[in-house]
């Protein structure tokens, strides 16, 4: 019987070890342990033996049984891997096909900047405000400090619908409008985007173009506040290296006024054709709000004091992508459109 | 403003060079837009005289030159020019003078005949065409009969000048004029002024005998003085003053015009001179002009005069129009003995409606419209006297007639040190403040503890208040060593409104859908409304129309985003873009009433969206079209996002929308409230904006879309552990029964577990009688709280079948 296992187990494990796939381990598997299998007769005839040899024999069928069975564990498991492995190479597929996501689509650049902006400003405290485009004479010169026959009514040409409104010729008015709804009360901080006209047409200029204007008004504003917080948005908009400069400048409705500059995106301050060699680029009009302001909105200007910017939405875009074209933020080419 | 840098070097001491004083000047508020330098080379170019021309022996149109160009030392030049003539002086560049294109000249052989130089025209010597008589704009400039032979050109020239180019904020009017510049620069230099010395004249004497001034209108006009110059001798001016004038871009003419032109670019105030014989009754009278009244101006041209321009007359008639121009007839001519110069303030705004009426603007009329000194008025007219006395163009009459009614006492200004401070943020000494103020001429008049009292100088109009005072110790400080700081007031809590992050929830949802954002002008061409075929009585047709546009393309405000998207995919389209998805989000307008009602016109945010072409087809899915199923999943995505289930949106079948497709439109319900429409374009639109491709085009009312998402509040649903029971559902129905009808149905019969009703498939063809279609729906069932059992969903499914039959006849395939 010994010798009978032994010879068993010699062929078995010589078999097994020819095992080439999942289905000869199935077929091995039933040659010797299934229910007519070769063991599992040897297994059967045990009681054939002698009461004394039973369980020694028995105990020596069944190491044999559990190696085999475990062989064929470890056997399956390595085949099945392999023939994964080999049904697997079959899928190959070509990695470098087109992909197939979906389309995406595009804001557009001015929208995209009015966005920054309004995100800059809200991060400082100011509330978005806005305003009607067919505005009041009133409001977008007078309430301005603009009266009737300001010689600086020409530099802004406007379009008129009616003797008394016109399209604002600026987002200023909103300054006003703002003062008068919410006086007394302060502070007063907002930013005002929106489109406004003006009647020019040319390389340069638009009929219709965008500015987001600034207010702040409370207890003390100082000229250096104003410097502080231009300083933070051009950093926030251009990097924070930037610089700025103020210099002097005019506008009916602050005084002091000053032109504010940015060291040049495009050269970093060292001078190039975009700055005209200056290292400096005008991207802003401000000033402290001048005192007949103040008192037309309904604020005493011996008690508070305020600041006032206004930039223009498509300078700032053309710097900010390189667009060396204005007409091209207007003609909604989709070979433009689709690069922002 | 033109400044010619040797002019400004004579009126202040200057130590610095023109960069350097174009950036204080900048930095001050005075802008240099530009600097331009003149010719730098001398040496090589000499004032020649032309001893003799002959003919070139073989070239018929040039000539061989003997010039003379210093003592006994001629030149043999060929030039092609024809305005030469013996015994004139001419520039001739030697070989190696450079000139203002860079080219130099060296010697030559024309045609076999040695050349040695060249002779310049005005163009050669950089000198701008526009400003030289008309009769030196071509060939050879012909130099003064007064110059020597063997000079340097670029000295008598004045070609070596620097010209600053100044831009003016409108407050800077008294930069109009060199002094003022001049004192600009010493204040920020500290360099010393070098004014020019004016003998005053005195009220009365003969000059009053002579001539009366009368001021009807003092409104209109404050001052006015007149003095005379008898024994005229009309001639060109010395070149002194013909430089002086070129170089800040002003035509020499004659030695009295260019005199008064002259004292205009140095004082700022502009000055007329009449022919004084020729003034009836020897009287000025300063008026508004009377009923058809006209006038020849100096251009000979016949104007026609309203009553509300201001004009000078003479006893009987108009002579000038006042600071806009001169009348023909009391032209200063080569006859005329004795002139009456006139120097006078005339009201800014009435001068620029004048000048505007009749589209005549000239420096004079630009300075008048800004605001010239008053109190500078008489001094301007001595000046010019002394200097036509000086370059003997007439002998001055003594006295004036100096007519003031507007004098007005300057009130000064009061500063208060601390508010400087407070205003600017920085920590200046009343001493630094004075200093800074003193170098403007701004005077102390007086100082106590309420604050100090300043007083500007005459031609500083634009100071007016504290702050002003203020703004210049600021920039004569400079702007930039004034500290940076944040606001120090209470820190406010920003958020965007509900509105504005409605309109940027929209934006962004339609962006993520694949939608391009494009920008139209908020203007129209009235024509596009006809072209949509919008009806007379339409309320599309309620536009406010621009009084004064820039063209009729830009006639009217628009009602409708529809014209400028549809011109957008035209332009795309022409360049061969046909698969096109856009959106706008923007404002339309409507009259409502304006002008007549004392209201402004309305103003209303609209979201519309077109496509056009397909998504194409690739190696990987079919081609799908940009249609109305497009535009529709747009909008019930964008709805969903606002939290609104697309199922609230109901669509109505509209035949007769002005330019939609009669049978492809849809208005579309939100919760019963119209918010908008989509459809196809009407293929007769379509034409006139010459696309040919089907488009479709979606148009949403903000405010509406917008009420519902503030109404409704956003509660997630739980999500249910059960299993889903999906089945599906094919029908065969006619054609008239619509897919929205039977899937509302479903969901009717369908119990409150058919959580989704989704059509996979629309069949018409092979196996369906003509006049029917197949519909095929998958349906699932989810219950929150167990597992549902197929017996259940089975009698779902059933009750839904026989509600298909007996609604809509509907044949079931199974
Ligand atoms: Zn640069």
């Amino acid at each position: 019987m010994r010798e009978q296992l032994g010879l068993l187990k010699e062929k078995a494990e010589k078999e097994l070890s020819q095992c080439k796939r999942l289905d000869d381990l199935n077929a091995f598997r039933v040659k010797y342990m299934g229910k007519k299998g070769e063991l599992t007769k040897i297994l059967r005839g045990m009681g054939k033996l002698p009461a004394a040899e039973r369980p020694v024999m028995g105990q020596l069928a069944n190491k044999i049984r559990d190696s085999l069975e475990n062989k064929i564990a470890d056997l399956t498991e390595k085949l099945k891997k392999k023939e994964m492995e080999q049904s697997l190479l079959a899928e190959s597929i070509d990695i470098t096909l087109p992909g197939i996501g979906p389309e995406l689509g595009r804001q557009h650049p001015l929208s995209l900047v009015i966005e920054e902006i309004e995100e800059i400003f809200l991060g400082m405290g100011f509330m978005i405000e806005e305003g009607p485009e067919i505005e009041l004479d009133y409001y977008n010169f007078e309430a301005l400090n603009i009266p009737k026959d300001h010689p600086a009514r020409e530099m802004q040409d406007s379009f008129y619908l009616s003797p008394e409104v016109l399209l604002r010729t600026h987002t200023s008015p909103v300054q006003a409008r703002t003062m008068e709804k919410m006086r007394p009360h302060l502070p007063v901080k907002i930013i005002v985007p929106g489109k406004v006209y003006r009647r020019d047409d040319d390389a340069t200029h638009s009929p219709m173009f965008h500015q987001v204007e600034g207010l702040l008004i409370d207890q003390v504003v100082r000229f250096s506040d104003l410097k502080g917080v231009l300083l933070n948005f051009a950093q926030q908009m251009f990097g924070a290296d930037q610089k700025i400069r103020l210099r002097p400048s005019f506008f009916p409705f602050t005084e002091p006024s000053a032109e504010v500059d940015i060291s040049c995106v495009m050269c970093k301050g060292t001078g190039c054709r975009t700055c005209g060699q200056t290292g400096w680029l005008e991207v802003l009009g401000a000033g402290m709000v001048h005192p007949r302001v103040l008192e037309m909105g309904g604020y005493n200007p011996e008690e508070v004091s305020g600041f006032a910017f206004g930039m223009g939405v498509e300078r700032i875009a053309m710097l900010k992508y390189g667009i060396d074209d204005l007409r091209l933020l207007f003609e909604n080419d989709v070979r433009f459109l689709r690069q922002f | 403003m033109l400044v010619s840098w040797k002019w400004l070097n004579e009126l202040v001491e200057i130590k610095k060079t023109p960069q350097e004083i174009a950036n204080l000047l900048t930095m001050s508020g005075i802008e240099v837009e530009g600097i331009t330098f003149g010719l730098a080379d001398s040496a090589n170019l000499k004032v020649g005289l032309l001893k003799e021309i002959t003919k070139h022996p073989q070239a018929d149109k040039l000539v061989i030159c003997r010039v003379e160009i210093g003592i006994a030392e001629e030149r043999t030049i060929v030039t092609g020019a024809s305005n030469v003539k013996a015994g004139q002086k001419v520039p001739v560049a030697l070989p190696g003078a450079v000139l203002v294109d860079g080219k130099q000249i060296e010697r030559a052989v024309l045609r076999g005949v040695k050349s040695e130089g060249m002779l310049c025209s005005a163009v050669e010597l950089g000198m701008d065409v526009e400003k030289i008589p008309a009769e030196q704009k071509k060939g050879i400039y012909i130099l003064s009969d007064t110059v020597s032979v063997g000079d340097n050109v670029v000295e008598v020239l004045n070609l070596d000048d620097v010209i600053l180019e100044l831009e003016l904020t409108p407050n800077r009017a008294d930069c109009l004029g060199m002094l003022n510049i001049a004192r600009e620069v010493a204040a920020l230099t500290g360099g010393k002024l070098k004014l020019p010395l004016v003998k005053g004249s005195e009220e009365g004497h003969e000059c009053a005998q002579m001539a009366q001034v009368d001021i009807e209108a003092k409104d209109l006009c404050k001052r006015y003085v007149a003095r005379l110059i008898k024994d005229i001798r009309i001639a060109p001016s010395p070149l002194w003053l013909q430089q002086r004038l070129m170089a800040v871009g002003v035509r020499p003419i004659n030695n009295v015009v260019d005199v008064t032109n002259y004292v205009m670019m140095e004082m700022g105030q502009p000055l007329h001179a009449f022919d004084y014989a020729r003034l009836q009754g020897k009287k000025i009278v300063v008026r508004k002009a009377r009923e058809n009244e006209e006038l020849v101006t100096l251009d000979a041209q016949l104007r026609k005069l309203y009553p509300d321009m201001l004009i000078i007359a003479d006893a009987e008639k108009p002579v000038a129009i006042a600071g806009v121009m001169g009348g023909l007839e009391t032209e200063v001519t080569t006859k005329t003995k004795t002139i009456l110069l006139e120097a006078a303030f005339f009201h800014g705004a009435s001068v620029r409606r004048t000048s505007r009426t009749l589209g005549l603007r000239s420096e004079a009329s630009l300075r008048f419209e800004k605001g010239v000194d008053v109190e500078q008025v008489r001094l301007a007219a001595d000046r010019a006297v002394q200097l036509l006395a000086e370059i003997g163009a007439g002998t001055p009459v003594e006295g004036c007639v100096d007519s003031y009614p507007g004098r007005e006492e300057r009130q000064p200004i009061k500063l208060r040190i601390e508010k400087v401070n407070q205003v600017l943020g920085t920590a200046l000494t009343p001493e630094t403040m004075e200093e800074k103020l003193k170098a403007l001429h701004i005077k102390v008049v007086e100082k106590n503890k309420a604050g100090w009292l300043f007083l500007p100088p005459s031609y500083r109009r634009d100071l007016v208040y504290e702050v002003d005072l203020i703004e210049e110790i600021a920039r004569l400080y400079d702007y930039d060593k004034i500290r940076t700081t944040l606001p120090e007031g209470v820190t406010t809590q920003a958020i965007r409104t509900a509105e504005q992050k409605l309109r940027q929830q929209i934006r962004k949802t339609m962006v993520a859908q694949g939608l391009l954002e494009v920008l139209n002008y908020s203007f129209i061409n009235p024509q596009q409304l006809d072209f949509l075929g919008i009806p007379e009585e339409h309320a599309l047709r309620d536009v406010v129309t621009i009084q004064n546009p820039l063209s009729e393309e830009q006639g009217v405000m628009r009602t409708t985003l529809l014209p400028g998207l549809l011109s957008t995919v035209q332009r795309n389209v022409n360049n061969r873009n046909k698969n096109l998805k856009f959106f706008e989000l923007g404002q339309v307008y409507f009259a409502h009433g304006f002008p007549a009602k004392q209201k402004l016109p309305m103003e209303k945010w609209m979201l519309a969206a077109v496509s056009t072409g397909e998504k194409e087809k690739t190696w990987a899915y079919e081609a799908k079209k940009y249609d109305f199923y497009y535009l529709k999943g747009v909008l019930e995505n964008l709805v969903e996002r606002l939290g609104v289930t697309a199922n609230d949106l109901c669509w109505e079948v509209v035949t007769d929308l002005p330019g939609f497709h009669p049978s492809r439109t849809a208005l579309i319900k939100l919760k019963g409230k119209k918010i908008g429409i989509l459809g196809e374009i009407h293929p007769w639109v379509l034409e006139k904006y010459e696309i040919e491709q089907r488009v479709s085009m979606l148009n949403i009312d903000v405010e509406k879309l917008g009420a519902e998402e503030r109404e409704q509040k956003v509660f997630v649903a739980p999500l249910t552990k059960y299993p889903a029971v999906t089945r599906d559902l094919a029908i065969v129905v006619s054609e008239e029964v619509v897919a929205g009808a039977v899937a509302k149905l479903i969901k009717k019969e369908g119990g409150d577990w058919l959580s989704e009703v989704r059509l996979f498939d629309l069949y018409r063809g092979q196996q369906i009688q003509e006049g029917y279609k197949s519909l095929a729906f998958s349906l699932t069932w989810q219950a929150p709280h167990k597992t549902l059992t197929d017996e259940e969903v089975n009698n779902l499914h059933q009750k839904i079948e026989k509600a298909l039959q007996k609604e809509f006849s509907a044949d079931l395939r199974h």
